[in-house]
């Protein structure tokens, strides 16, 4: 999905220090945030909005669209049961260090709700000028411009950096999505490739990947086949092999996840892959109606 | 990571059912001699976590009692793959009939689990791919509590070696890859001995890293890793530290942007002294990151490199400073500072450093590069 700012989203864990500062930046940029959720907090109004015990308990009372889960990592599994079987169309999992097996029983009860998961380990979504959700600076105007540039990204603090060199270099973004840095995600980023593409705001797309799995090489495939230009920045050409890079998704075992694998791989499907983010405007800039 | 020795890998086999060979642990030459009166002949098999201990010499077969105690006197001196050789397991011979190879583990591509499965075991699965791809199977396990016979039966069922008790050592297997929350467990081989049985020989188990806090038993199984001191220290702040051999110090926030920090660095022609990340729930520990880089006499000049989301750059930037006008290191430093409180935290280094902060990564990357010389 790309957030729009008719998206109505309900924010589990709204009362705590991380919801509170988030969601009122979130709302003072124009998210449509209809209420929160704490079952110790139930019936209480925060930030101008209604504390619900459960999603199904804010079900009885609104409709929303998108869950957004500022969660503890033991409690995310009954938390996504709880938003998927309430009717969420997606659930935006900001926690990191969530246990790998519940991640996958999450993905499973999504898949059965038919609700879209995005992360666990995600900084969330952007979309400039309408809404964001999440843990980025998307009120920061000096990163987030409205424009026509999707921006999928494993990692917060890459793709803040690579929104940065965009907006500097008056490249604005249509969506910024965050997939998140865990090595099981419930959008992956050929998925999140798809769902650009799809969008008619995206005119062209940058993959900020990093070493570890094969996401970036799953896209590649994809990429090849779609109209718009795709290009890639891989962080991590100079670590160590063997050891977890800060994301547990990132870590490079023998051939599997290395950076000249996913650097060779991306080529030859006609992407092409910067050496430093800074390098990705004019990447962008040298196709057509870009510049 | 979270890697299991074999010893206790096998632990874990046995309570599910699974039958593993006769062994003791000996921790000493003495014990080792014990376990050998005991067992009689048998391999001896240096505990370490790492894969390839046969081609170095830390699989060796001991057929009399004084072959075992020198196996044992030179085995307990080695040096595997950086890890010293500290337990030996004493195991019995068995009876090989086929060799197959298993394994349970996480999937990124499918986002659950994967069986991987071939009758050809005792080679490594690169080794299996390279001979004869088709003799690998590998199938995406629907997510649940157990893995189901039929599944079993319509996946495996085909090849030759695949029996009733080959499908129930599986579905032991799941049950210990589902209740100890294995990122990885593979047997290879598990054979099938003259009597039918069938025997996991080896076991590799990693532990999910996130999964530790909830499998408190096995929290004291964990091989070591190979770390360095400061890299020790750097976890005990819970900093997740890697030293490297360049000169130019890293300060960063997030994991993506610390890798980049790093690229950059080498793309401009210098080398990182080290992977240090103070995102997340660590963007609080910029004073800790600061006097861990410090301890590092290889670094020549320091890249504070911050790009906001959830980490509030203020908050960081407030730590580095003030410890820098505590500890007033003679090294320079180069920041550059975006995202979330990007204002207050350039304000700051201006007040209180006197420094200018880059407005772009590059710029501080360069310069950096160039005063590490």
């Amino acid at each position: 999905m790309i957030l729009r700012k008719q998206h109505r989203v309900l924010i589990f864990g709204i009362t705590g220090k991380q919801g509170t500062f988030w969601g009122a930046e979130m709302i003072k940029y124009g998210t449509n945030v209809v209420g929160g959720v704490n079952p110790r907090k139930a019936g209480q109004e925060h930030l101008g909005l209604p504390v619900y015990a459960s999603a199904s308990h804010a079900a009885q009372e609104l409709d929303f669209h998108t869950a957004l889960f500022f969660v503890p990592p033991a409690a995310c599994k009954q938390a996504a049961r709880d938003a998927c079987e309430a009717g969420a169309k997606v659930v935006i999992c900001l926690t990191e260090h969530i246990p790998v097996q519940d991640v996958m029983e999450m993905i499973t009860i999504a898949r059965l709700n038919g609700t879209q998961i995005i992360g666990p380990n995600t900084a969330g979504m952007v979309t400039p000028g309408e809404a964001f959700a999440g843990i980025m600076p998307g009120f920061n105007n000096k990163v987030f411009k409205e424009g026509s540039i999707g921006v999928i990204s494993r990692s917060g603090s890459l793709g803040t950096l690579v929104c940065l060199n965009l907006a500097q270099n008056d490249l604005g973004q249509s969506a910024f999505y965050g997939i998140g840095g865990d090595p099981i995600i419930g959008t992956n980023t050929r998925e999140a490739l798809k769902h650009l593409n799809e969008d008619r705001k995206t005119k062209a797309i940058v993959i900020c990947g990093e070493i570890g799995g094969t996401a970036e090489e799953e896209a590649s495939e994809l990429a090849r086949t779609i109209d718009k230009p795709v290009v890639a920045f891989i962080a991590g050409k100079s670590s160590p092999e063997g050891k977890k890079m800060g994301h547990a998704g990132a870590i490079v075992s023998g051939n599997s996840g290395s950076y000249k694998a996913k650097r060779g791989h991306l080529e030859k499907n006609g992407i092409q892959v910067a050496d430093i983010p800074s390098q990705i405007p004019g990447l962008l800039k040298a196709h057509d109606g870009l510049s | 990571m979270a890697n299991l020795c074999e010893f206790s890998g096998k632990k874990l086999l046995a309570t599910a059912g699974i039958k593993i060979p006769k062994s003791k642990l000996a921790t000493s030459v003495d014990e080792a001699a014990t376990a050998f009166r005991e067992i009689g002949p048998c391999v001896l098999k240096a505990q370490i976590p790492t894969g390839k201990r046969g081609k170095s010499g830390g699989i060796r077969k001991a057929d009399s009692l004084e072959e075992a105690t020198d196996m044992a006197e030179s085995m307990f001196g080695m040096d595997i793959a950086g890890h010293a050789v500290k337990k030996i397991l004493l195991e019995e011979v068995a009876d090989i009939v086929t060799e197959c190879y298993v394994a349970i583990m996480n999937d990124t591509r499918t986002k659950g689990p994967i069986l991987v499965f071939s009758t050809m075991g005792g080679m490594d699965v690169e080794e299996i791919s390279q001979q004869d791809p088709s003799q690998m199977i590998f199938k995406p396990i629907p997510f649940g509590d157990s893995i189901s016979r039929e599944f079993l039966k319509q996946t495996i069922g085909h090849l030759p070696h695949v029996t009733d008790k080959m499908i129930d050592t599986i579905q032991q297997l799941f049950q210990v890859y589902r209740s100890n929350d294995a990122e990885l467990l593979e047997i290879n081989p598990l054979v099938i001995t003259g009597h039918g049985d069938i025997i996991a020989l080896d076991c590799k188990f990693i532990l999910d890293d996130s999964s530790i806090y909830r499998q408190e038993k096995l929290e004291g199984e964990i091989a070591p890793e190979i770390q360095t001191e400061l890299e020790m220290r750097a976890s005990q702040s819970g900093l997740k530290y890697i030293e490297l051999d360049g000169n130019v110090g890293v300060i960063a926030n997030g994991a993506g942007l610390t890798m980049t920090s790093m690229d950059a660095i080498t793309y401009f022609g210098g080398k990182p002294a080290n992977f240090l990340e103070i995102g997340g729930e660590a963007y609080t520990k910029s004073r800790e990151a600061l006097e861990i880089l410090l301890q590092n006499p290889n670094v020549k000049s320091i890249l504070v490199n911050f790009c906001g989301a959830f980490a509030r750059t203020d908050v960081m930037t407030e730590g580095i400073v003030k410890a820098w006008k505590e500890l007033k290191p003679d090294i320079p430093v180069f920041f550059s500072i975006n995202g979330t409180g990007y204002l207050e935290a350039i304000a700051m280094v201006r007040e209180e450093l006197n420094l200018e902060p880059c407005d772009l990564m590059d710029e501080a990357v360069i310069k950096a590069v160039e005063a590490a010389g």
